[in-house]
């Protein structure tokens, strides 16, 4: 497997720290020593349909492909209006597609584990061209009236289109139960029998045991990678992370070795945009044509659940 | 100065670029080595892997000094 074009969109508006200063209680300081944030772009006058059928577009145009070349479409998306459809039903027709697809919840590890599954669908034989897309909110849940959620996210489309290749090698996924670190509880509609009724509530995060826990399974989960391929942290072009936190990525740097040129960020620009972040980051530095053929990069992506993943490429154009 | 000491020592002033003598027992890792609670996540983080130990929030809620950080790695290596 192998990716042959890619696309992003971000919403229009750009809110920056002292934007947030202006009704909450932090400032640009704070949230850029403890996340190295300085921007996000916030949904406002478009909504995630229009981010994600634009993403998805370029990715298709940039591969090269019309729209009815794409056998399926895997959407990984945490949350949005729609609790059903999912949202690859809602944008299906909007991107032109006629293929069928789904949904994956795997919070910000979703691109990771939708190109699991895109590679076995392949090496089953049951897709040829695939279209992966990240479309994300996560503004959507969080509570605008603290601090420690809101001024960490943004929101943002990724989408890359795979087809056959061998620059996809390995993949490691890990699962460690534990809902209290960070959670999303929407409200459910009454029943007349209803013992315990669930209200929701935004998205509740326990910063420092997050910390903590994505930057040592982070690290494991690459230096395994790395140890079955035989290689090492010299070895790898590029380490690209999930953009969380930027501490979080040099915490990890610290761990699996290399100078900071290799962990590539746009974390400043936009936030933690969950599951969309290494694709609008991997458009970008495609793009600017950070990325050559032969390069060996790592991609690791952790979030709520606990969950990570990462894998290995030996990029093919 | 114990192995664990040693290792330790190393360890907070890689993590805060400071040399290792200014590492000191009764230096407060957050009033006088500069560290914030990132930095004190991202050193337990580092410690655990180092010692192969695994220490709870309520133990590490109590470290404030470089004595403290000692006390805590031997507690839990010599479990």
């Amino acid at each position: 497997m192998k990716i042959i074009g890619t696309g992003s969109a971000l919403p229009a508006l750009t809110v920056t720290n002292d934007d947030l200063a202006g009704f909450l209680d932090t400032n640009d300081q704070w949230i850029t020593t403890r996340t190295g944030i300085q921007e996000r772009h916030l949904l406002s006058t478009e909504d995630l349909y229009d981010l994600a059928v634009d993403a998805s577009i370029k990715a298709i145009k940039a591969a090269g492909l019309r729209p009815d070349q794409i056998d399926f479409l895997l959407v990984s998306n945490v949350a949005n209006r729609h609790v059903t459809p999912g949202l690859s039903c809602i944008v299906q027709k909007r991107i032109g597609l006629t293929c069928a697809g789904l949904d994956i919840n795997v919070a910000c590890a979703g691109f990771v584990n939708a190109l699991m599954l895109a590679d076995g669908m392949m090496k089953a034989g049951r897709a040829k061209n695939i279209l992966v897309l990240c479309a994300e909110e996560p503004t959507k849940y969080c509570d605008w009236h603290e601090r420690d959620c809101s001024v960490l996210f943004g929101d943002g489309a990724g989408a890359v289109v795979l087809t056959e290749g061998n620059a996809f090698k390995d993949v490691q996924l890990t699962m460690i139960s534990d809902r209290d670190v960070l959670y999303y509880e929407r409200g459910m509609e009454t029943t007349p029998f209803e013992q315990h009724y669930i209200k929701g509530q935004p998205l509740v995060m326990k910063g420092k045991e997050l910390f903590k826990t994505a930057v040592s399974e982070s690290a494991k989960d690459i230096q395994t990678i790395l140890k079955r391929a035989n290689l090492t942290h010299e070895d790898i072009t590029y380490f690209m992370l999930h953009q969380a936190n930027k501490r979080i990525i040099e915490g990890i740097r610290k761990i699996v070795g290399g100078p900071e040129e290799k962990y590539p960020t746009v974390i400043e620009k936009y936030g933690n945009t969950s599951s969309a972040s290494i694709p609008i980051m991997l458009d970008e530095m495609l793009a600017d044509n950070k990325i050559k053929a032969g390069d060996k990069i790592v991609m690791s992506a952790f979030g709520a659940g606990f969950v990570s993943a990462a894998c290995l490429w030996e990029w093919e154009f | 100065m114990s192995r664990i000491q040693e290792k330790t020592r190393a360890l907070v002033a890689s993590k805060m670029k400071l040399d290792e003598s200014e590492v000191t027992p009764e230096k407060n890792l957050f009033n006088d080595l500069g560290a914030d609670s990132l930095d004190f996540v991202e050193l337990s983080v580092l410690l655990e892997r180092e010692f192969n130990v695994k220490f709870t929030e309520d133990d590490t809620a109590k470290v404030k000094t470089v004595a403290d950080l000692y006390q805590l790695i031997e507690k839990y290596t010599s479990k």
